[in-house]
Protein backbone atom coordinates (compact mmCIF):
# COMPACT_ATOMS: atom_id res chain seq x y z
CA UNK A 1 0.00 0.00 0.00
CA UNK A 2 1.06 3.59 -0.53
CA UNK A 3 2.91 4.94 2.43
CA UNK A 4 0.86 8.14 2.13
CA UNK A 5 -2.30 6.11 2.69
CA UNK A 6 -0.77 4.46 5.73
CA UNK A 7 0.22 7.80 7.19
CA UNK A 8 -3.34 8.98 6.55
CA UNK A 9 -4.74 6.06 8.52
CA UNK A 10 -2.15 6.50 11.27
CA UNK A 11 -2.97 10.13 11.89
CA UNK A 12 -6.74 9.75 11.75
CA UNK A 13 -6.76 6.69 14.01
CA UNK A 14 -4.48 8.48 16.46
CA UNK A 15 -6.74 11.53 16.72
CA UNK A 16 -9.85 9.40 16.96
CA UNK A 17 -8.28 7.40 19.76
CA UNK A 18 -7.45 10.54 21.75
CA UNK A 19 -10.94 11.96 21.35
CA UNK A 20 -12.66 8.72 22.33
CA UNK A 21 -10.53 7.92 25.32
CA UNK A 22 -10.59 11.42 26.76
CA UNK A 23 -14.31 10.84 27.34
CA UNK A 24 -13.84 7.70 29.42
CA UNK A 25 -14.51 8.60 33.09
CA UNK A 26 -11.83 7.94 35.72
CA UNK A 27 -14.05 5.36 37.37
CA UNK A 28 -13.67 3.10 34.31
CA UNK A 29 -9.93 3.46 33.80
CA UNK A 30 -9.07 -0.07 34.92
CA UNK A 31 -11.62 -1.73 32.60
CA UNK A 32 -10.45 0.63 29.87
CA UNK A 33 -6.93 -0.69 30.27
CA UNK A 34 -7.88 -4.34 30.33
CA UNK A 35 -10.19 -3.73 27.37
CA UNK A 36 -7.33 -2.04 25.56
CA UNK A 37 -5.23 -5.12 26.31
CA UNK A 38 -7.83 -7.22 24.56
CA UNK A 39 -7.82 -4.88 21.55
CA UNK A 40 -4.03 -4.92 21.37
CA UNK A 41 -4.38 -8.68 20.99
CA UNK A 42 -5.41 -7.73 17.45
CA UNK A 43 -1.88 -8.91 16.58
CA UNK A 44 -3.72 -12.23 16.42
CA UNK A 45 -5.11 -11.25 13.01
CA UNK A 46 -1.63 -10.67 11.62
CA UNK A 47 -0.37 -13.86 13.25
CA UNK A 48 -3.18 -15.95 11.77
CA UNK A 49 -2.16 -14.94 8.30
CA UNK A 50 1.53 -15.46 9.06
CA UNK A 51 1.28 -18.94 10.53
CA UNK A 52 -1.27 -20.25 8.09
CA UNK A 53 -0.08 -19.00 4.74
CA UNK A 54 3.57 -19.92 4.53
CA UNK A 55 5.67 -23.02 3.92
CA UNK A 56 8.62 -21.76 5.91
CA UNK A 57 8.86 -23.69 9.20
CA UNK A 58 10.38 -20.80 11.18
CA UNK A 59 7.59 -18.46 10.08
CA UNK A 60 4.99 -21.01 11.05
CA UNK A 61 6.51 -21.48 14.49
CA UNK A 62 6.87 -17.75 15.14
CA UNK A 63 3.36 -17.12 13.88
CA UNK A 64 1.92 -19.89 16.04
CA UNK A 65 3.67 -18.56 19.14
CA UNK A 66 2.32 -15.11 18.31
CA UNK A 67 -1.16 -16.66 18.08
CA UNK A 68 -0.78 -18.21 21.54
CA UNK A 69 0.11 -14.94 23.25
CA UNK A 70 -2.28 -12.77 21.26
CA UNK A 71 -5.18 -15.17 21.90
CA UNK A 72 -4.42 -15.06 25.59
CA UNK A 73 -4.76 -11.27 25.43
CA UNK A 74 -7.94 -11.29 23.38
CA UNK A 75 -9.78 -13.99 25.29
CA UNK A 76 -8.48 -13.12 28.75
CA UNK A 77 -8.75 -9.39 28.18
CA UNK A 78 -12.37 -9.36 27.03
CA UNK A 79 -13.45 -11.83 29.70
CA UNK A 80 -11.87 -10.07 32.63
CA UNK A 81 -13.16 -6.70 31.40
CA UNK A 82 -16.66 -8.13 31.21
CA UNK A 83 -16.30 -9.57 34.70
CA UNK A 84 -15.25 -6.17 36.02
CA UNK A 85 -17.88 -4.15 34.19
CA UNK A 86 -20.61 -6.46 35.45
CA UNK A 87 -19.69 -5.28 38.96
CA UNK A 88 -20.31 -1.61 38.27
CA UNK A 89 -23.78 -0.99 39.55
CA UNK A 90 -25.92 2.07 39.68
CA UNK A 91 -27.82 3.14 42.77
CA UNK A 92 -31.14 2.37 41.12
CA UNK A 93 -30.51 -1.28 40.28
CA UNK A 94 -28.64 -1.87 43.50
CA UNK A 95 -31.42 -1.59 45.99
CA UNK B 1 -16.67 -10.56 -4.02
CA UNK B 2 -12.93 -10.85 -4.18
CA UNK B 3 -11.21 -12.14 -1.09
CA UNK B 4 -9.09 -9.03 -0.51
CA UNK B 5 -12.19 -6.87 -0.63
CA UNK B 6 -14.06 -9.12 1.76
CA UNK B 7 -11.17 -9.15 4.22
CA UNK B 8 -10.81 -5.40 4.13
CA UNK B 9 -14.55 -4.86 4.49
CA UNK B 10 -14.57 -7.09 7.57
CA UNK B 11 -11.63 -5.16 9.01
CA UNK B 12 -13.55 -1.96 8.52
CA UNK B 13 -16.47 -3.47 10.43
CA UNK B 14 -14.11 -4.63 13.17
CA UNK B 15 -12.48 -1.20 13.47
CA UNK B 16 -15.94 0.39 13.69
CA UNK B 17 -16.84 -2.06 16.46
CA UNK B 18 -13.68 -1.16 18.41
CA UNK B 19 -14.48 2.53 18.07
CA UNK B 20 -18.10 2.12 19.14
CA UNK B 21 -16.99 -0.12 21.97
CA UNK B 22 -14.71 2.59 23.29
CA UNK B 23 -17.45 5.17 22.83
CA UNK B 24 -19.86 3.10 24.95
CA UNK B 25 -17.16 2.97 27.61
CA UNK B 26 -17.85 6.63 28.35
CA UNK B 27 -20.49 5.66 30.92
CA UNK B 28 -20.61 2.78 33.42
CA UNK B 29 -24.19 1.91 32.40
CA UNK B 30 -23.26 1.25 28.77
CA UNK B 31 -19.69 0.06 29.29
CA UNK B 32 -20.43 -3.65 29.43
CA UNK B 33 -22.24 -3.49 26.10
CA UNK B 34 -19.26 -1.59 24.69
CA UNK B 35 -16.90 -4.36 25.67
CA UNK B 36 -19.17 -6.88 23.98
CA UNK B 37 -19.35 -4.81 20.79
CA UNK B 38 -15.57 -4.65 20.75
CA UNK B 39 -15.30 -8.41 21.24
CA UNK B 40 -17.76 -9.04 18.39
CA UNK B 41 -15.59 -6.86 16.16
CA UNK B 42 -12.58 -8.96 17.03
CA UNK B 43 -14.48 -12.19 16.35
CA UNK B 44 -15.57 -10.96 12.89
CA UNK B 45 -12.02 -10.03 11.96
CA UNK B 46 -10.67 -13.38 13.17
CA UNK B 47 -13.31 -15.44 11.36
CA UNK B 48 -12.94 -13.62 8.06
CA UNK B 49 -9.16 -13.91 8.24
CA UNK B 50 -9.55 -17.65 8.78
CA UNK B 51 -11.97 -18.09 5.88
CA UNK B 52 -9.68 -16.13 3.62
CA UNK B 53 -8.29 -18.68 1.19
CA UNK B 54 -4.62 -17.82 1.61
CA UNK B 55 -4.47 -19.83 4.77
CA UNK B 56 -3.10 -23.31 4.23
CA UNK B 57 -2.67 -25.05 7.56
CA UNK B 58 -5.30 -24.91 10.23
CA UNK B 59 -3.57 -27.34 12.58
CA UNK B 60 -1.02 -24.83 13.78
CA UNK B 61 -3.65 -22.14 14.14
CA UNK B 62 -5.96 -24.41 16.12
CA UNK B 63 -3.10 -25.41 18.40
CA UNK B 64 -2.14 -21.79 18.96
CA UNK B 65 -5.69 -20.69 19.71
CA UNK B 66 -6.25 -23.54 22.16
CA UNK B 67 -2.96 -23.01 24.00
CA UNK B 68 -3.70 -19.30 24.22
CA UNK B 69 -7.34 -19.56 25.26
CA UNK B 70 -6.94 -21.94 28.17
CA UNK B 71 -4.57 -19.78 30.26
CA UNK B 72 -6.44 -16.66 29.11
CA UNK B 73 -9.77 -17.93 30.41
CA UNK B 74 -8.17 -19.29 33.55
CA UNK B 75 -6.49 -15.98 34.37
CA UNK B 76 -9.62 -13.96 33.62
CA UNK B 77 -11.80 -16.11 35.86
CA UNK B 78 -9.40 -16.62 38.71
CA UNK B 79 -7.86 -13.20 39.23
CA UNK B 80 -8.70 -11.29 42.40
CA UNK B 81 -9.78 -7.71 41.82
CA UNK B 82 -6.91 -6.64 44.08
CA UNK B 83 -4.51 -8.27 41.62
CA UNK B 84 -5.85 -6.52 38.51
CA UNK B 85 -2.67 -4.45 38.10
CA UNK B 86 -0.62 -7.65 37.85
CA UNK B 87 -2.98 -9.15 35.31
CA UNK B 88 -2.98 -6.03 33.16
CA UNK B 89 0.83 -5.94 33.26
CA UNK B 90 1.20 -9.53 32.21
CA UNK B 91 -1.29 -9.00 29.37
CA UNK B 92 0.66 -5.92 28.29
CA UNK B 93 3.75 -8.12 28.20
CA UNK B 94 2.09 -10.82 26.09
CA UNK B 95 0.83 -8.18 23.68
CA UNK B 96 4.38 -6.91 23.26
CA UNK B 97 5.73 -10.43 22.82
CA UNK B 98 3.13 -11.27 20.17
CA UNK B 99 4.12 -8.16 18.21
CA UNK B 100 7.80 -9.05 18.54
CA UNK B 101 7.16 -12.55 17.18
CA UNK B 102 5.00 -11.22 14.37
CA UNK B 103 7.68 -8.65 13.50
CA UNK B 104 10.33 -11.36 13.13
CA UNK B 105 8.00 -13.66 11.22
CA UNK B 106 7.35 -10.91 8.67
CA UNK B 107 11.02 -11.26 7.70
CA UNK B 108 11.31 -15.04 7.62
CA UNK B 109 8.37 -15.16 5.22
CA UNK B 110 9.46 -17.08 2.12
CA UNK B 111 7.33 -15.10 -0.30
CA UNK B 112 7.83 -11.51 -1.35
CA UNK B 113 10.91 -9.35 -1.21
CA UNK B 114 12.07 -7.58 1.91
CA UNK B 115 12.46 -3.86 1.29
CA UNK B 116 14.46 -1.50 3.51
CA UNK B 117 11.19 0.09 4.69
CA UNK B 118 9.73 -3.26 5.71
CA UNK B 119 12.98 -4.15 7.41
CA UNK B 120 12.94 -0.96 9.52
CA UNK B 121 9.25 -1.31 10.40
CA UNK B 122 9.74 -4.90 11.50
CA UNK B 123 12.80 -3.77 13.45
CA UNK B 124 10.79 -1.12 15.30
CA UNK B 125 8.00 -3.59 16.07
CA UNK B 126 10.56 -6.00 17.49
CA UNK B 127 12.25 -3.31 19.63
CA UNK B 128 9.06 -1.85 21.11
CA UNK B 129 7.56 -5.32 21.54
CA UNK B 130 10.69 -6.54 23.34
CA UNK B 131 10.84 -3.56 25.72
CA UNK B 132 7.12 -3.97 26.45
CA UNK B 133 7.58 -7.66 27.18
CA UNK B 134 10.42 -7.56 29.72
CA UNK B 135 9.29 -4.22 31.15
CA UNK B 136 5.88 -5.75 31.87
CA UNK B 137 7.40 -8.85 33.40
CA UNK B 138 9.40 -6.70 35.85
CA UNK B 139 6.28 -4.62 36.57
CA UNK B 140 4.36 -7.84 37.19
CA UNK B 141 7.04 -9.16 39.55
CA UNK B 142 7.06 -5.88 41.49
CA UNK B 143 3.27 -5.59 41.69
CA UNK B 144 2.89 -9.17 42.88
CA UNK B 145 5.73 -8.59 45.36
CA UNK B 146 7.72 -11.44 43.90
CA UNK B 147 10.63 -9.01 44.08
CA UNK B 148 11.32 -5.82 46.08
CA UNK B 149 8.84 -3.12 45.08
CA UNK B 150 11.18 -0.25 45.86
CA UNK B 151 13.13 1.57 43.17
CA UNK B 152 16.26 -0.40 42.35
CA UNK B 153 18.99 2.01 41.36
CA UNK B 154 22.27 0.85 39.89
CA UNK B 155 25.40 2.79 38.99
CA UNK B 156 25.86 4.31 35.54
CA UNK B 157 22.16 3.75 34.89
CA UNK B 158 21.74 6.67 32.50
CA UNK B 159 24.99 5.89 30.68
CA UNK B 160 23.85 2.34 30.16
CA UNK B 161 20.53 3.59 28.76
CA UNK B 162 22.44 5.88 26.41
CA UNK B 163 24.73 3.11 25.16
CA UNK B 164 21.82 0.73 24.53
CA UNK B 165 19.76 3.37 22.72
CA UNK B 166 22.76 4.28 20.56
CA UNK B 167 23.38 0.63 19.71
CA UNK B 168 19.70 0.18 18.79
CA UNK B 169 19.81 3.18 16.45
CA UNK B 170 23.04 2.01 14.76
CA UNK B 171 21.60 -1.47 14.31
CA UNK B 172 18.48 0.08 12.76
CA UNK B 173 20.69 1.64 10.09
CA UNK B 174 22.36 -1.71 9.41
CA UNK B 175 18.94 -3.38 9.24
CA UNK B 176 17.84 -0.81 6.66
CA UNK B 177 20.98 -1.34 4.59
CA UNK B 178 20.81 -5.14 4.65
CA UNK B 179 17.10 -5.89 4.57
CA UNK B 180 16.28 -9.37 5.73
CA UNK B 181 19.65 -10.10 7.34
CA UNK B 182 18.44 -11.63 10.58
CA UNK B 183 21.48 -11.58 12.91
CA UNK B 184 21.03 -7.82 13.40
CA UNK B 185 17.54 -8.55 14.57
CA UNK B 186 18.64 -11.15 17.08
CA UNK B 187 21.10 -8.69 18.64
CA UNK B 188 18.40 -6.01 18.64
CA UNK B 189 15.93 -8.35 20.36
CA UNK B 190 18.52 -9.01 23.08
CA UNK B 191 19.09 -5.29 23.57
CA UNK B 192 15.36 -4.55 23.69
CA UNK B 193 14.73 -7.27 26.26
CA UNK B 194 17.62 -5.99 28.38
CA UNK B 195 16.43 -2.41 28.10
CA UNK B 196 12.92 -3.33 29.24
CA UNK B 197 14.37 -4.83 32.41
CA UNK B 198 16.79 -2.00 33.12
CA UNK B 199 14.20 0.71 32.49
CA UNK B 200 11.61 -0.78 34.86
CA UNK B 201 13.88 -1.73 37.77
CA UNK B 202 14.44 1.87 38.99
CA UNK B 203 10.72 2.59 39.21
CA UNK B 204 9.23 2.38 42.69
CA UNK B 205 5.89 0.88 43.68
CA UNK B 206 4.15 4.24 44.07
CA UNK B 207 4.93 5.11 40.44
CA UNK B 208 3.46 1.86 39.13
CA UNK B 209 0.23 3.46 37.80
CA UNK B 210 2.38 5.46 35.40
CA UNK B 211 4.46 2.50 34.27
CA UNK B 212 1.46 0.24 33.66
CA UNK B 213 -0.20 2.96 31.59
CA UNK B 214 2.96 3.55 29.61
CA UNK B 215 3.52 -0.15 28.93
CA UNK B 216 -0.14 -0.39 27.89
CA UNK B 217 0.55 2.33 25.36
CA UNK B 218 3.71 0.55 24.13
CA UNK B 219 1.83 -2.70 23.57
CA UNK B 220 -0.53 -0.78 21.28
CA UNK B 221 2.30 0.96 19.44
CA UNK B 222 4.06 -2.39 18.97
CA UNK B 223 0.87 -3.81 17.40
CA UNK B 224 0.67 -0.81 15.07
CA UNK B 225 4.28 -1.26 13.96
CA UNK B 226 3.79 -4.97 13.43
CA UNK B 227 0.69 -4.05 11.40
CA UNK B 228 2.76 -1.72 9.24
CA UNK B 229 5.34 -4.49 8.75
CA UNK B 230 2.79 -7.10 7.67
CA UNK B 231 0.68 -4.49 5.88
CA UNK B 232 -2.50 -5.03 7.83
CA UNK B 233 -4.88 -2.12 8.41
CA UNK B 234 -6.78 -3.48 11.38
CA UNK B 235 -3.56 -3.88 13.35
CA UNK B 236 -2.59 -0.30 12.59
CA UNK B 237 -5.92 1.20 13.63
CA UNK B 238 -6.54 -0.96 16.70
CA UNK B 239 -2.94 -0.61 17.86
CA UNK B 240 -3.17 3.17 17.68
CA UNK B 241 -6.41 3.21 19.67
CA UNK B 242 -4.62 1.30 22.42
CA UNK B 243 -1.51 3.47 22.10
CA UNK B 244 -3.59 6.63 22.50
CA UNK B 245 -5.45 5.15 25.46
CA UNK B 246 -2.26 4.27 27.30
CA UNK B 247 -0.73 7.65 26.54
CA UNK B 248 -3.73 9.56 27.88
CA UNK B 249 -3.75 7.51 31.07
CA UNK B 250 0.00 8.09 31.46
CA UNK B 251 -0.59 11.81 31.11
CA UNK B 252 -3.40 11.77 33.70
CA UNK B 253 -1.23 9.84 36.16
CA UNK B 254 1.73 12.19 35.72
CA UNK B 255 -0.49 15.21 36.25
CA UNK B 256 -1.98 13.66 39.37
CA UNK B 257 1.52 13.34 40.81
CA UNK B 258 2.70 16.70 39.50
CA UNK B 259 5.76 15.04 37.99
CA UNK B 260 7.01 14.84 34.46
CA UNK B 261 7.24 11.48 32.74
CA UNK B 262 11.00 11.87 32.44
CA UNK B 263 11.29 12.53 36.16
CA UNK B 264 9.37 9.34 36.95
CA UNK B 265 11.29 7.20 34.49
CA UNK B 266 14.72 8.43 35.50
CA UNK B 267 14.69 9.45 39.15
CA UNK B 268 12.69 6.68 40.84
CA UNK B 269 12.49 8.65 44.08
CA UNK B 270 16.24 8.22 44.29
CA UNK B 271 16.81 11.28 46.39
CA UNK B 272 14.38 11.75 49.27
CA UNK B 273 14.81 15.42 50.17
CA UNK B 274 16.43 15.94 53.53
CA UNK B 275 13.79 17.69 55.57
CA UNK B 276 15.02 20.30 57.98
CA UNK B 277 11.76 21.15 59.70
CA UNK B 278 10.34 18.49 62.00
CA UNK B 279 6.59 18.56 62.34
CA UNK B 280 5.46 20.05 65.65
CA UNK B 281 2.73 18.48 67.70
CA UNK B 282 1.71 15.01 68.68
CA UNK B 283 -0.17 12.16 67.11
CA UNK B 284 -3.45 11.30 68.80
CA UNK B 285 -4.84 7.83 68.50
CA UNK B 286 -8.25 6.48 69.34
CA UNK B 287 -10.07 3.17 69.63
CA UNK B 288 -12.72 1.72 67.34
CA UNK B 289 -15.25 2.34 70.11
CA UNK B 290 -14.47 6.08 70.22
CA UNK B 291 -14.70 6.15 66.43
CA UNK B 292 -18.16 4.64 66.66
CA UNK B 293 -19.42 7.40 68.97
CA UNK B 294 -18.34 10.06 66.52
CA UNK B 295 -19.67 8.18 63.47
CA UNK B 296 -23.01 7.57 65.15
CA UNK B 297 -23.51 11.32 65.46
CA UNK B 298 -22.16 12.13 62.00
CA UNK B 299 -24.53 13.28 59.27
CA UNK B 300 -22.06 13.13 56.38
CA UNK B 301 -19.05 10.89 55.94
CA UNK B 302 -16.44 10.74 53.21
CA UNK B 303 -14.25 7.66 52.74
CA UNK B 304 -10.84 8.06 51.13
CA UNK B 305 -9.42 4.69 50.12
CA UNK B 306 -5.85 3.91 49.13
CA UNK B 307 -3.73 0.90 48.35
CA UNK B 308 -3.89 -0.13 52.02
CA UNK B 309 -7.58 -0.89 51.57
CA UNK B 310 -6.74 -3.27 48.74
CA UNK B 311 -4.02 -4.99 50.76
CA UNK B 312 -6.33 -5.45 53.75
CA UNK B 313 -9.19 -6.57 51.43
CA UNK B 314 -11.32 -4.14 53.41
CA UNK B 315 -13.73 -3.07 50.63
CA UNK B 316 -16.57 -5.35 51.78
CA UNK B 317 -16.25 -4.12 55.37
CA UNK B 318 -16.38 -0.56 54.01
CA UNK B 319 -19.64 -1.35 52.26
CA UNK B 320 -21.09 -2.81 55.46
CA UNK B 321 -20.15 0.32 57.38
CA UNK B 322 -21.70 2.42 54.62
CA UNK B 323 -25.01 0.57 54.95
CA UNK B 324 -25.02 1.11 58.74
CA UNK B 325 -24.23 4.79 58.37
CA UNK B 326 -26.96 5.23 55.77
CA UNK B 327 -29.49 3.47 58.00
CA UNK B 328 -28.45 6.02 60.58
CA UNK B 329 -29.43 8.82 58.13
CA UNK B 330 -25.92 9.84 57.26
CA UNK B 331 -24.77 10.39 53.68
CA UNK B 332 -21.67 8.53 52.53
CA UNK B 333 -19.38 9.58 49.68
CA UNK B 334 -16.11 8.18 48.42
CA UNK B 335 -13.24 10.37 47.26
CA UNK B 336 -10.90 8.74 44.78
CA UNK B 337 -7.50 10.19 43.98
CA UNK B 338 -6.31 9.41 40.44
CA UNK B 339 -3.17 7.64 41.67
CA UNK B 340 -4.76 5.80 44.61
CA UNK B 341 -3.89 2.13 44.23
CA UNK B 342 -1.48 0.58 41.79
CA UNK B 343 -3.19 1.36 38.50
CA UNK B 344 -5.63 3.95 37.15
CA UNK B 345 -9.13 3.25 38.43
CA UNK B 346 -8.01 0.47 40.77
CA UNK B 347 -10.02 1.74 43.75
CA UNK B 348 -13.18 2.10 41.66
CA UNK B 349 -13.05 -1.55 40.66
CA UNK B 350 -12.53 -2.69 44.24
CA UNK B 351 -15.46 -0.60 45.47
CA UNK B 352 -17.60 -1.83 42.58
CA UNK B 353 -16.73 -5.38 43.63
CA UNK B 354 -18.19 -4.58 47.05
CA UNK B 355 -21.45 -3.40 45.38
CA UNK B 356 -20.91 0.27 46.09
CA UNK B 357 -22.86 2.25 43.46
CA UNK B 358 -20.62 4.28 41.17
CA UNK B 359 -22.68 7.44 41.77
CA UNK B 360 -21.22 7.63 45.26
CA UNK B 361 -17.64 7.73 43.96
CA UNK B 362 -16.26 11.20 43.39
CA UNK B 363 -13.10 12.39 41.71
CA UNK B 364 -10.72 14.62 43.59
CA UNK B 365 -11.74 17.87 41.89
CA UNK B 366 -15.43 17.17 42.44
CA UNK B 367 -15.17 16.51 46.17
CA UNK B 368 -12.52 18.98 47.34
CA UNK B 369 -14.75 22.09 47.17
CA UNK B 370 -17.25 20.53 49.60
CA UNK B 371 -14.76 18.86 51.90
CA UNK B 372 -15.59 21.35 54.72
CA UNK B 373 -19.15 20.04 54.84
CA UNK B 374 -18.19 16.51 55.90
CA UNK B 375 -18.44 15.59 59.57
CA UNK B 376 -15.97 12.75 59.24
CA UNK B 377 -13.33 11.81 56.68
CA UNK B 378 -12.20 8.19 56.99
CA UNK B 379 -8.84 7.53 55.38
CA UNK B 380 -8.24 3.85 54.72
CA UNK B 381 -4.72 2.91 53.74
CA UNK B 382 -4.01 6.15 51.91
CA UNK B 383 -1.22 8.51 52.87
CA UNK B 384 0.53 10.61 50.27
CA UNK B 385 -2.68 11.46 48.40
CA UNK B 386 -4.05 13.22 51.50
CA UNK B 387 -0.75 14.74 52.65
CA UNK B 388 -1.21 18.50 53.13
CA UNK B 389 2.58 18.92 52.86
CA UNK B 390 2.00 18.71 49.11
CA UNK B 391 0.19 22.04 49.40
CA UNK B 392 2.14 24.01 51.97
CA UNK B 393 5.62 22.59 52.53
CA UNK B 394 7.76 23.93 49.71
CA UNK B 395 10.72 21.60 50.25
CA UNK B 396 8.58 18.47 50.46
CA UNK B 397 9.36 15.91 47.72
CA UNK B 398 5.68 15.74 46.88
CA UNK B 399 5.17 19.54 46.87
CA UNK B 400 2.73 20.55 44.14
CA UNK B 401 0.99 17.19 43.90
CA UNK B 402 -2.79 17.71 43.94
CA UNK B 403 -4.34 16.06 47.00
CA UNK B 404 -7.72 15.20 48.44
CA UNK B 405 -8.05 17.83 51.15
CA UNK B 406 -9.21 15.50 53.91
CA UNK B 407 -7.72 17.83 56.56
CA UNK B 408 -10.58 20.27 55.92
CA UNK B 409 -13.23 17.85 57.16
CA UNK B 410 -14.43 18.36 60.75
CA UNK B 411 -12.98 15.08 61.97
CA UNK B 412 -10.36 12.95 60.26
CA UNK B 413 -9.93 9.26 61.06
CA UNK B 414 -6.85 7.58 59.71
CA UNK B 415 -6.75 3.78 59.63
CA UNK B 416 -3.15 2.80 59.56
CA UNK B 417 -0.89 -0.08 60.49
CA UNK B 418 1.75 2.10 62.18
CA UNK B 419 2.84 5.71 62.45
CA UNK B 420 5.53 5.33 59.77
CA UNK B 421 5.81 7.53 56.70
CA UNK B 422 4.04 6.61 53.47
CA UNK B 423 5.32 4.99 50.32
CA UNK B 424 7.15 8.12 49.25
CA UNK B 425 8.89 8.19 52.63
CA UNK B 426 7.41 11.60 53.40
CA UNK B 427 6.11 12.65 56.83
CA UNK B 428 2.45 13.47 56.84
CA UNK B 429 1.48 16.61 58.81
CA UNK B 430 -2.15 15.50 58.57
CA UNK B 431 -1.51 12.97 61.35
CA UNK B 432 -0.47 15.78 63.69
CA UNK B 433 -3.53 17.97 63.17
CA UNK B 434 -5.89 18.92 65.96
CA UNK B 435 -8.89 17.21 64.32
CA UNK B 436 -7.09 14.01 63.29
CA UNK B 437 -7.27 10.70 65.13
CA UNK B 438 -5.29 7.63 64.17
CA UNK B 439 -6.78 4.17 64.57
CA UNK B 440 -3.94 1.69 64.49
CA UNK B 441 -4.28 -1.84 63.19
CA UNK B 442 -5.40 -3.77 60.13
CA UNK B 443 -8.02 -1.70 58.28
CA UNK B 444 -10.42 -4.63 57.92
CA UNK B 445 -10.24 -5.50 61.64
CA UNK B 446 -10.74 -1.88 62.61
CA UNK B 447 -13.77 -1.54 60.35
CA UNK B 448 -15.24 -4.76 61.67
CA UNK B 449 -14.74 -3.52 65.23
CA UNK B 450 -16.64 -0.33 64.42
CA UNK B 451 -19.38 -2.33 62.68
CA UNK B 452 -19.69 -4.49 65.80
CA UNK B 453 -20.16 -1.36 67.93
CA UNK B 454 -23.07 -0.37 65.68
CA UNK B 455 -24.64 -3.75 66.35
CA UNK B 456 -24.48 -3.41 70.13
Amino acid sequence: MDSINLIFILILAGFLGFELIKKVPATLHTPLMSGANAISGVTLIGALAASGSDQNVLTTILGTLAIVFATMNVVGGYMVTDRMLAMFKSKTNNK
Amino acid sequence: MSSALMVNASYLVAATCFIFGLKLLSHPSSARKGNLVSAVGMLIAVLVTLIDKQILSYEWIAAGVIFGSIPGVWLAKRVEMTAMPELVSIFNGFGGLASLLLGVSSLTHSTGTITPVLSVLAYLAVIIGGVTFTGSIIAWLKLGEHMPTRAIIFPLQRWLYGVIILAVVVLALFAAMNPGYLPYFYVAIGLALLFGILATLPIGGADMPVVISLLNSYSGVAATLAGLAVNNNILIVAGLLVGASGLILTQIMCKAMNRSLMNILLSGFAKPAARAAKIEGEVRSMTAQDAYYVLEAAKSVVVIPGYGMAVAQAQHAVKELQALLEDNDATVAYAIHPVAGRMPGHMNVLLAEADIPYEQLYEMDAINPRMDSFDVAIIIGANDVVNPAAKDVQDSPIYGMPIIEAHRARNVFVMKRSASAGFAGVDNPLFFKENTRLIYGDAKDTLNNIIREFGD
